[in-house]
């Protein structure tokens, strides 16, 4: 036995550290994570809630102007049942969701094939940067009355709305995430073989695509923004219609009741993108901790 | 019969400059002169920041010489060479592929059909060592076994002319000795001239048939050294060796004035 060679004992345990028990606790840390969070954002909508309710109650604010919660969930629950004025409520929603979601689907295609193509030719993205900017300094809002009076009361006004709201915010997002490719990656499929068009499709585009979806999360509620928008100026049909309306009649549920609808859309447009998301970018890396 | 006799690659008198953003022209290589015949493993060792990976960059045909001629194969450089292979210092693996598709996004570039690129691209993984890796992604993969996996991607294409730029700089030394042994596997089983561009000495000589000190830029060569180590080598002992340590000696005095002059410079 030399004096280098160092005896190591078999590990021993403390109780309560063995991997399993380990793995176990973390488990259990995890569950108890989630109900934390599941019992804040309802503690909280709870709260909220009951203070406008109890408000509106004991008269501290005037529920003519600020409704109640009871009376909004009365009106949705009058508008699911019965309808509106207007109409089924579920027209209205589907009439809102058709103009956002070919708004949505038309701008950013546009957006992702212009701002690929921009992104890839340095000249043309010189030339044509400086219209970009003019016109996306122009507030959205604005062109809805111009839509309305080319395109009509119909489709097609607030689906181009929708579209120039959710350009802007695609484009710039490929356009920056094409810039953003890595340079050895590039050379390195170049090298590989790859012609140019090759090149886009299966290096520039799928390296750009976690900053494109960044872009598509928030593009849907533009989406929906601007079919509402464009509803509240000029349409027949819609939920911004619903709002307009109840605006002229001074229905405060009314108009917090198509608010809700809109919220519960969004929310759910937003689940349903973080499910693709997940899908199409299974190759990155999982962080080691689950938050949700 | 130029093409058989031709060597691998010549540089002849090769200069190149850049612009800088502020518009000043730069030069990264001077006159630079440099043959790698067939089959020949060519090291080039210089300072950080000398030039060394502009020459790998003149051959690819991804940049072009200010001055000067570069030939592949007795013939000038037009475009990109299909006969060239290039691993790169930082990983360019694709990372939203998995590791079967990166080896086979070579062959299925230059429209082979894609069972075929299936099949050598599973054959060239279990040559090295990832057969049971084909359905992990990069980003699960450790260094060492990225660098595989770009080897492999590499090789499958069979380049007759294999640029490496300091590809194992990044690794830990244990896993560096590995990648040498698999790289002198690999060279001598596809019979490629290699140019393998690094900063560390030891490397070079352990790998090389020849060894090209580069000074401080703008680059150009200062000195060539032929290595005379029997193959096949073991790098993992070879440093040990006399004549090594020899070679080592002699090469660093050369390349020591070179980084002390880059050093110096940076330093003012």
């Amino acid at each position: 036995m030399t004096d280098a060679t160092i005896n190591i004992s078999t590990a021993t345990f403390k109780p309560g550290t063995s991997d399993a028990e380990i793995e176990a606790a973390a488990a259990k840390a995890a569950v108890n994570r989630r109900r934390t969070v599941l019992f804040w954002r309802l503690g909280i909508l709870i709260v909220f809630l009951g203070s406008w309710e109890l408000a509106g109650r004991m008269g501290w604010i005037d529920p003519f102007f600020y409704a109640m919660p009871s009376t909004i969930a009365g009106r949705l629950y009058e508008w699911m049942t019965e309808g509106t004025s207007e109409g089924p409520l579920w027209y209205h929603l589907f009439v809102t969701m058709e103009e956002s979601v070919l708004g949505f689907v038309t701008g950013s295609v546009a957006g992702i094939i212009i701002g690929v193509a921009l992104g890839r030719n340095r000249m043309a993205a010189d030339i044509f940067s400086i219209y970009i900017k003019l016109i996306n300094s122009i507030p959205r809002v604005v062109l809805a009355p111009i839509f309305i009076m080319i395109l009509g009361l119909g489709l097609a006004s607030k689906v181009a709305l929708a579209f120039v709201m959710v350009f802007f915010v695609v484009f710039h997002n490929a356009f920056q995430g094409v810039r953003e490719a890595d340079r050895a990656m590039i050379a390195n499929a170049r090298i590989l073989g790859a012609s140019d068009w090759q090149l886009t499709r299966s290096v520039i585009v799928p390296s750009a695509m976690s900053w494109i979806f960044a872009s598509l999360h928030v593009s849907f509620g533009f989406a929906i923004i601007g079919a509402i928008v464009g509803e509240f100026v000029g349409s027949r049909y819609g939920i911004g219609l619903l709002i307009n309306i109840a605006k002229g009649s001074f229905d405060a549920a009314g108009m917090y009741a198509a608010i809700v609808i809109v919220m519960v859309v969004a929310l759910g447009a937003e689940y349903l993108m973080t499910l693709a998301e997940n899908r199409l970018a299974k190759w990155r890396p999982q962080p080691l901790h689950e938050t949700q | 019969m130029v093409e058989k006799t031709a060597p691998a690659i010549e540089l002849i008198n090769v200069s190149r400059r850049f612009l800088s953003p502020t518009g000043k022209s730069l030069t990264a290589i001077r006159d630079f002169t440099m043959t790698v015949e067939r089959g020949e493993f060519v090291a080039v060792v210089g300072p950080t920041g000398c030039g060394k990976s502009t020459t790998l960059n003149l051959v690819t045909g991804l940049a072009s010489p200010s001055a000067g001629e570069v030939r592949v194969m007795g013939a000038p450089v037009k475009g990109i060479d299909p006969r060239i292979g290039f691993v790169f210092q930082t990983d360019a693996l694709f990372p939203w592929r998995t590791v079967i598709e990166n080896v086979m996004a070579g062959p299925l570039f230059r429209g082979k059909p894609k069972a075929e690129a299936q099949a050598s691209a599973r054959d060239w993984l279990a040559r090295v060592g990832l057969a049971r890796f084909e359905q992990h992604y990069p980003h699960q993969l450790s260094g060492g076994m990225r660098k595989r996996v770009a080897l492999a991607q590499t090789f499958i294409n069979g380049p007759e002319i294999l640029l490496m730029d300091e590809p194992f700089s990044a690794l830990d030394v244990q896993t560096r000795v590995l990648m040498h042994e698999e790289l002198l596997r690999l060279w001598s089983e596809a019979k490629a001239s290699v140019v393998f561009v690094t900063h560390d000495l030891e490397e070079a000589i352990a790998l090389a048939d020849k060894v090209y000190v580069l000074t401080a830029g703008p680059a150009t060569v200062k000195s060539v050294y032929t290595i005379e180590l029997p193959r096949p080598r073991v790098v993992a002992d070879i440093r040990y060796d006399q004549s090594f340590i020899d070679y080592s000696r002699t090469i660093w005095a050369d390349l020591k004035e070179e980084v002390e002059t880059s050093y110096a410079r940076a330093a003012a």
